[in-house]
């Protein structure tokens, strides 16, 4: 096997793990901006107790997949950086909004109007990041002009303003926004409160479907890479269709109000969306020159990678079975649902 | 400005504010474990409350170091395509290591933070350990891809590229271990004397109580103990300097001519130009005797390099200078404080000892900064020491300055909100009945 493959995957292993855990706690950020009606204060209550404990655990899988790429494929990264800054710092500013608001917002001593201030920075950014990362995606994904290598690259050209790089934005906030609710309808405490949520669900992922059409035909004149690896790779395909019928299950069983079914379904769903985009991105870190194989560190350098990532894998594993177990863990999701 | 006075200042601005929240984010943990494994051996509830205030000021700060050292983890790639493109082969080990160093500090400190009800209390203790330990990790990697940049190893220059890498052996450089023990130190150090002072200034505001007493008795201890043993790391990350950097260790003393017994310089400020350094107080053999612990050894001066490859040698001599002169008043401060209490004397009756102690408390953090400063200025005009320019590495991408201005300004309101936060929170005299219910 190639270290190369063995590494990209292992950073697409965590990239999955980003959207699963830390989209859908960008997406209970957006959640927490339509939050209405005369449970509003208990809906935003959720989304706070939801990703209080958890959000910077998650936000580490994001840092993981940069570390590993600037140390693994490091002309692809600095290539990154390069060609797409204006994009990138919007993403970070994203970042850095959303955490500290969130906590400002949560350690808030002062008046309540201030308070609201910061909630209103707090979902506004975790709306636009995911956006933003979308159209990153986007923007690797389609080799055209926004990323390309000859053009003087400037912090304020913004080639990436085009229809695929948006629509796989709008993608991502949609889906995550989905995952959110999803996830949410499961650890609210009652009828009422889960029903908000999966109104929220059976919308979001609605509007997410509709964005994976769109995206899927813009690929075909926009990213004819990418629509041709969809078509090719068996992996992609493989994947593709199990997140039809994983969708097919999840919106079955948000109808159902089976929700502890519909989360598993709806968080396969995404990760094999993820997962097929990879199979039609590969071997393609960034479209249209660089790949896992003409950006990667010597080989030896990647089997030490690996390496320290099997280590890192074998104390962070379990201390993430741990987290869950305390925070999410069937008992305490249930016994929160009585305390409250 | 042109882009590489720019991205300089880019880059020193998001780490003098970044460094300040790391620094946090490795201390706090500790004293606030140290103030509930007190409370769970005393049941005195002052040390309870304390932990759990303690740990509120880890979450604040924590949050904001996590989202600032995502900035830089970007920005590596924004800033300086061309450094991480050769190098970033090389020093991915010790940055992917601190990601799983990352994650254990910040899901075990999501376990302290909101298992307090959750777990049982000797998990909880050990939550709160394990988070100490792994944020100390966290600033030692890092500190690793640091000295890498010092003292640069694990591989074979061939045409100007990077072959035959040794990820390992670069992690491990000669600078790796004294910088990493003097940045955990300092990280103690700074952390420890701002929260004694801060307890000390409630302390003379409100009047003696168990609250802010055993406050500083758990800071002081930290902070004291780290100030004192890092004579011991300075001293050896100084001869490691004036081996493998010996012209960093000229500028940083300010010696500008090779000298045989050469004289250490305290204060004074330097004259590139006329090429000597003024004002300062001289020890004779000093400087010979620290760098390699003989009377009269050799000492190079920067007459060694072209003038046009010296740092800002007054930056960074006035920078050591600051550095030093905080520790070793923090030093002098430890030893009386430790007399004191040797003596059976609550130093805390002290209004003269608590009065100092607060003047003294923020110099943790500016040795802190300083010393920052000393590491990176004199290093220049380098970015991989000897191989690369940092003038090389800058990116070429055009309109920079709109960046700085973005990030200057998001950071300026983000300071000013933390600081008006945990003046709030940690600074907030406990009530009565916090007191009596915890």
């Amino acid at each position: 096997m190639h270290a190369e493959i063995l590494l990209s995957f292992a950073m697409l292993s965590a990239l999955v793990l980003y959207s699963l855990l830390g989209g859908a706690d960008y997406g209970a950020g957006f959640l927490d901006l339509t939050c209405s009606g005369p449970r509003k204060e208990q809906q935003r209550a959720v989304i706070a107790r939801a990703i209080q404990p958890v959000w910077e655990t998650n936000h580490v899988w994001l840092i993981l997949v940069v570390v590993l790429m600037f140390s693994g494929f490091p002309a692809a990264f600095s290539a990154i950086g390069a060609r797409l800054p204006g994009l990138l710092l919007l993403v970070l500013l994203g970042i850095i909004l959303r955490g500290s608001a969130f906590v400002f917002r949560a350690y808030f001593a002062g008046d309540a109007q201030t308070q609201l201030y910061w909630g209103r920075v707090f979902s506004i950014s975790s709306s636009l990041t995911p956006f933003f990362l979308g159209i990153v995606i986007g923007a690797i994904s389609n080799g055209s002009e926004a990323v390309n290598a000859s053009r003087p690259a400037s912090w304020l050209r913004v080639a990436w303003l085009q229809f695929f790089p948006l629509s796989v934005g709008l993608l991502s906030l949609s889906l995550f926004a989905y995952l959110a609710a999803t996830y949410l309808a499961v650890e609210a405490s009652d009828r009422e409160l889960q029903d908000d949520f999966r109104w929220r669900a059976l919308i979001s992922g609605g509007v997410s479907v509709l964005a994976a059409i769109l995206t899927y035909l813009l690929a075909g004149s926009s990213a004819p890479g990418i629509r041709e690896g969809l078509a090719s790779s068996t992996l992609s395909g493989a994947a593709e269709l199990g997140a039809v019928f994983a969708a097919y299950f999840a919106f079955r069983n948000l109808i159902l109000r089976r929700y502890r079914q519909a989360r598993v379904a709806a968080a396969a769903q995404v990760g094999l969306i993820v997962i097929g985009w990879a199979g039609a991105q590969f071997p393609y870190l960034l479209r249209p020159d660089l790949t896992v194989f003409n950006s990667a560190a010597p080989a030896n350098v990647l089997w030490d990678l690996l390496m320290a990532c099997g280590a890192g894998g074998l104390v962070l594993f379990p201390s993430l079975y741990l987290l869950f177990r305390v925070f999410k863990g069937r008992r305490e999701t249930t016994s929160g649902m009585e305390s409250t | 400005m042109n882009n590489l006075l720019t991205a300089r200042s880019l880059m020193g601005l998001t780490l003098a504010f970044h460094i300040i929240f790391a620094a946090v984010g490795v201390s706090l943990p500790l004293m606030m474990t140290v103030a509930e494994w007190r409370w769970l051996k005393t049941n005195d509830p002052a040390y309870l409350l304390l932990a759990k205030r303690w740990a509120k000021g880890t979450a604040i700060l924590f949050a904001v170091g996590a989202v600032s050292g995502t900035v830089l983890s970007f920005e590596l790639g924004l800033l300086w395509p061309r450094f991480m493109e050769h190098a970033g082969a090389v020093i991915g080990m010790p940055f992917s290591l601190e990601g799983f160093a990352f994650f254990t500090e910040a899901i075990f400190l999501g376990i302290y933070l909101y298992g307090w009800d959750r777990v049982p209390g000797s998990m909880h203790l050990a939550s709160g350990a394990i988070v100490a330990i792994s944020g100390a990790s966290s600033a030692v990697f890092v500190t690793f891809a640091n000295a890498w940049m010092n003292t640069p190893t694990g591989f074979d220059l061939v045409q100007g590229r990077f072959v035959n890498i040794r990820p390992f052996a670069a992690m491990l450089s000669p600078a790796a271990a004294p910088e990493a023990l003097h940045m955990v130190l300092a990280a103690y150090t700074a952390a420890g004397f701002a929260a004694a002072g801060i307890h000390g200034w409630l302390l003379l505001r409100r009047g003696r109580n168990r609250f802010d007493e055993v406050a500083i008795a758990i800071a002081l201890s930290i902070g004291g103990v780290a100030v004192l043993a890092q004579s011991v790391s300075g001293d050896a990350l100084g001869r490691m300097v004036g081996t493998y950097q010996p012209m960093k260790l000229a500028s940083l003393e300010g010696q500008f001519h090779t000298e045989k017994g050469a004289p250490l310089r305290i204060g004074g400020l330097p004259y590139p130009d006329k090429r000597e350094t003024k004002y300062a107080l001289k020890i004779p053999h000093g400087l010979s005797l620290l760098a390699s612990h003989r009377m009269n050894s050799i000492v190079e001066g920067l007459d060694q390099e072209p003038q046009a490859d010296w740092p800002n040698v007054r930056m960074v001599h006035i920078s050591f200078q600051i550095m030093v002169g905080c520790g070793s008043l923090l030093s002098v401060f430890t030893l009386v404080a430790a007399w004191l209490a040797w003596k059976r004397r609550p130093l805390t009756i002290h209004k003269t000892f608590l009065k100092t102690l607060v003047l003294l408390s923020p110099l943790g953090f500016l040795a802190l900064e300083a010393g920052w400063m000393v590491t990176e200025l004199g290093r220049q005009p380098w970015v991989i020491y000897k191989i690369m320019r940092t003038s090389e590495a800058v990116t070429s991408t055009a309109q920079l300055d709109v960046t700085f201005f973005a990030l200057t300004g998001v950071y300026f309101v983000l300071g000013i909100t933390v600081i008006w936060l945990l003046s709030r929170h940690v600074i907030q005299s406990p009530k009565q009945q916090e007191l009596e219910a915890s």
